[in-house]
This record gives C-alpha cells, structure tokens and sequence, in this order.
C-alpha cells in the first residue's frame, strides 16, 4: 500500500508537486497520467528516495519515506524513465549485480535469475552483452532488475516509452502477470488506452496538481465537462442550426453535410439531453438519430491537458 | 573484511576492469618498461664504472629512482582511475537504479574506491619482482620496501578518496577529474613551492633557523616525506632546523589519514539525498 500526504516538491517559486494526497491499495494497479513536466516523475523519484521533497510525507507499506529510506529500498521495485546499463555486463550478470546489491546470496540469485529471465522473455539472451540488447529488451531487463529482490512495489517510470507497437504489447503483457502476480503498481504512461486497460485506478496530475483520481470511467466523467451530441437530420440545416444555437447548453456547432449529421458540444445533464431531444420532436424538426459520440481516454487527456506540455 | 571485499559494486566493477584487454595491456607495457629501465640501470652503471660490478650504493640509487618513478605513478594515475568513479554512473543514467538497492551508501563508495584503486595495487605488487632486484646488490632492507609500499598504499587511497569525493560532489566526470588533478598537483608542486619559499624567506630572515610552516609544506609533501622515508637521518636535519622533533612521516600519516577520513565522509553523506533533512 501506497501512502502519500501532502507531498510537495518546489524549485524556487516553481511547484514540480503541489500537496499531492494519494492512497494506492496493495495488489492495485494505478496509473499515473499526465503531460510532460507535470509532475509524475518527481513523484516517483520521490517516492524511490532520489529526490528529497520540500514538505509532506508518504508511506510505502507502512514505511516512512523521510525516516527509513533505507527499508523503503527494499520494498520498490523501481525502473526509472531513462536509464543507462553497463558496458560489457552480460544479462545474467546484470541481473547477478543487481541480486547481490539487495542482498541475496549467490544461490538464491542463481535460481532465480533464470525465473526474472523467463518472465520477460530473455532467456535465450542470458549471455548477451546488456549494451548490446535492443532497446526494447533493455526495458524487458530493466523490469526483471526492478524483481530480483521480490519487492511488493513496483514503480515504473513510463516503462514502455519509445518502444514500437510490438515491445509495447509485450510490456503489457508482463505488467498483466505482474499484477496476477499481486503486486502493488504504480506506473505512469503517456499511452493512455494502455492504462485504462490494466489499471485499477487513475490519476491525472497536471503542473504539479493531481486533478482526477478515481476508476477509469469516473475520471472520464469527472473530467468531460462536454459532450459531443450527433444528431441526424433528413431536413434543412439551416433550421436546426436555428434551433440548436438557441439553447443555452449547446456551443460549436458543426455541420457534416456529406453524413447530414449536425454535431455540437454539449453541457447539460442526461434529463437537459432528454427534454432538447424532446423539444425538437414537439418542434417538427426531422430527427432520424440523436447520439452522444463516445469519446476515448485519450481526446479527455488532450482535453484536460491543453496547454500543459506537448505529448 | 570477507564481507567488505564481497562488495557487489567492487565485484562488478573489477570483472568490467579486467574483461578488456586493455588492462593487461597496460600492465604487459608498465612491466616490460620498469624491466628495461632496471635492467638497462645496471648494465648502463656497470658499464660506465668499468669495474663490471654493480655496488650497493648504486643498488641504492637505482632503488630510489624506482621509488620515485612508482610514487609520480600513483600520483598521476589514481585521479585519472578515481574522478570518474560516481560521476560516470550519473552521467551513463546508472547511478539512479544503484542508489535505489539496499546497499548502503558507505558500500556503493569503498566499492567504487577500492576497484578504482584495485588496478593501481595490482601494477605496484606486479612490479615487486622487478623490484626486488635491488636486493641481489645489497644497499636495501625488506622493511624499508615494506614501509615505502605502506606509503604508496596510503598516499593511493588519499588521492583516491579525493577522487571519489569529487566525482561524487560533481556532476560531470570532466570537472571531477580537472579538480583532482588540481588537487594533486596542490599537494605536490604547489606544496614543494611554498616549501622553497618558506626555507628562503626564514634563511635569509633568521640566517640558520628554518620556520615551522616549511615543517608543514615538507610535511604534506609526498615526494619530501618519501626522501625521508629513504634516507631517515633527513628527518634529524629537518628536526634541527624547524625545532619540531616529530617524523615528517607522522605528521604526513596523520594529515592524509585525515583527508581520507573527510573525503569519504563526505562522499558517503553526498551520495544519497538526505530524506529527512526538510524535518
């Protein structure tokens, strides 16, 4: 379980974190969505004990960040967004390094390198140099590093950035056993519809503030303050344009001539959708279909992060 | 000590160090040169002399050139083997990851120290047998190399340790190695500078007399206190002169013991952010 109360990170006058209050479950799986410079990766640096925060306080299973960092090591996992490996290092080796720095003794790392090995799927790649791997398979390793030690956090720094469709998957496809697996993860992505899928819980942090916190469909919610209505006609547009701009819940207008759909972006409430489509009915206005257009996680991030950074 | 020397970081590194061919390489051609230097000194001497011998006096000789050869080594090799020891992690995107384990930061530093060092160790025991030459022509106790090698081992582990701080304290590995070597070239050339000034300015103040500052430049001067070290009765002069009785290899011990003490402290406490510093 995952603790974060008030956290705050401040460079200058310059917030990277503002009073950020989390609570993750253990076994979940929550992600962390947000522009770049927003703020994920100085939480997570915090949280991994890298980065000292001006005030505020998390607990990774109980355990104080600020006063046992040293225990907290070894309870995360942690795969940072950009990493280095080293020269002329084998896989086995790497891994061997990384056994032997949390401890574990020389038999322990020796059943269980080849396990961390399967799980990512570089097995056949054990005796490779680690310099050598493609980037993709550097990831995979990072994230078979981030195990040895059987942490029950894992905090993945956007684990699959810069990796083509087919890593992506792959990576998806471990971060799935992982969670089978019960572990408590906390990760952040720019690939959104990839998050929603795996994750339990979301959070969206923009310019140091987590503004959604909450199930996939809840932030969804939360955050689409507009809808976009279709409505399909079989008259004139000139009509229902007329009709349209005068309610005071309807703005931008489109017309799709070619499709005779009408689009607009709608503020009310599931009843103020009712009585407009009811109104236009009463009114003698040709409507063949009044739909809301599902719009994706994805077009509610660019949404909510207008602004904020580039993707 | 099994424990310290079962130092993940150490393991690592000095497999990386020796995996190359580079390493046998440079100690393939450091041995082959101090061979060709004490072999060609002896012929070169004998030669010259006509007698066909070799004396212990040049035996002497010939072991206090090497002793100096082996000191300017250490001196200009352990900054360049130690400055970019952390920065280098940093600066590959290694560091991170590491400073995440559960090793402590004291074990990240004596690892990074000690196979910095490691190979430096290894070029001074590799030559002992080059060496130990001196001793088939007399002129050189066992203990005395024994003490010189205590010296080497102790002025290694200073330079290195401020190497290690450096890198640590720097960013960037270019920077740490430019303030080692600057540091260096402090304790050696600037040191036996103010030393010369010293004596001149109290000779020529005084007339016989010798003030105790040069006591202390002579004191953290490594190649003064090795010239000791080779000649003890130097140490009576220099008492005389300055009035302070004490070695100059004391207080050398005592000064460098410090700075080793310091530059690892500060090393260990800079590694790692200090969590709870903001309470």
């Amino acid at each position: 379980m995952i603790e974060i109360k008030g956290l705050t990170k401040k460079y200058g006058s310059f917030y990277a974190l503002k009073d950020l209050n989390l609570t993750i479950e253990e076994g979940t799986v929550f992600g962390f969505v947000g522009a770049n410079g927003a703020g994920k990766s100085t939480t997570f640096s915090i949280l991994a004990t890298l980065l000292q925060p001006t005030s505020g306080e998390a607990w990774i299973n109980g355990i104080s960040i600020s006063q046992s960092p040293h225990e907290v090591r070894k309870q995360i996992g942690y795969m940072p967004d950009f990493f280095g490996v080293y020269d002329q290092l084998k896989t086995d080796e790497y891994l061997d390094f990384y056994g032997a720095s949390y401890g574990l003794d020389a038999q322990q790392r020796a059943v269980l390198i080849p396990k961390l090995l399967d799980l990512v799927n570089l097995s056949n790649k054990r005796n490779d140099y680690v310099d050598l791997l493609s980037r993709g398979m550097k990831q995979r390793l990072c994230l078979a590093r981030a195990l040895i030690h059987d942490p029950k956090v894992l905090i993945l720094d956007e684990p699959a950035s810069g990796l083509d469709p087919r890593a992506r998957v792959e990576m998806r496809e471990i971060l799935r056993e992982l969670k089978a697996m019960g572990k408590t993860i906390l990760i952040s992505s720019h690939i959104l519809p990839e998050l929603a899928e795996m994750c339990d819980t979301l959070g969206v942090i923009d310019s140091g503030e987590l503004i959604a916190h909450g199930s996939v469909q809840s932030i969804q919610e939360k955050l689409q303050s507009e809808k976009v209505i279709s409505v399909k006609l079989t008259g004139s547009f000139a009509d229902a344009v007329r009709f349209f701009e005068n309610d005071p819940l309807v703005s931008q207008i489109t017309e799709i001539r070619e499709r005779g759909i009408l689009q607009f972006l709608y503020k009310g409430t599931e009843e103020d959708q009712l009585a407009l489509l009811r109104k236009a009915i009463t009114v003698g206005m040709p409507v063949l279909a009044f739909s809301e257009e599902e719009t994706d996680l994805e077009d509610v991030f660019m949404e909510i992060t207008k602004g904020a950074g580039t993707l | 000590m099994k424990e310290l020397l079962a130092n993940p970081v150490l393991v690592k590194e000095i497999k990386l160090r020796f995996r190359n061919m580079k390493s046998f390489t440079g100690l393939f051609f450091y041995l082959l040169i101090m061979g060709i230097f004490v072999f060609g000194f002896i012929n070169l001497t004998s030669s010259i002399s006509g007698s066909g011998f070799f004396r212990p006096e040049e035996s002497f000789m010939l072991f206090s050139m090497l002793s100096y050869i082996q000191l300017g080594l250490i001196l200009f090799i352990t900054p360049g083997l130690t400055a970019g020891s952390v920065s280098s992690e940093r600066e590959k995107q290694t560091l991170n990851i590491l400073l995440t384990t559960a090793q402590s930061s004291f074990q990240i530093i004596f690892g990074k120290l000690l196979s910095s060092i490691a190979f430096l160790l290894l070029l001074l025991v590799s030559g002992l047998p080059i060496y130990s030459m001196v001793f088939l022509y007399g002129g050189v106790s066992p203990s005395q190399i024994a003490i010189i090698f205590l010296f080497y081992f102790l002025t290694l582990l200073v330079i290195g340790g401020l190497g290690v701080m450096y890198s640590t304290l720097t960013r960037r590995t270019i920077v740490s190695m430019i303030v080692t070597y600057g540091t260096m070239i402090f304790l050696t050339a600037v040191t036996g500078f103010f030393l010369i000034l010293s004596v001149s300015l109290s000779s020529a103040a005084m007339g016989t007399g010798v003030s105790p500052l040069s006591y202390f430049w002579a004191s953290i001067n490594p190649a003064v206190v090795l010239l000791t070290l080779l000649e003890p009765g130097f140490n009576d002069e220099v008492g005389q002169m300055t009035g302070i009785p004490l070695p100059l290899w004391v207080s050398y011990t005592i000064f460098y013991m410090l700075i080793f003490v310091g530059s690892i402290w500060l090393s260990v406490s800079k590694l790692r952010v200090n969590m709870n510093k903001y309470r």
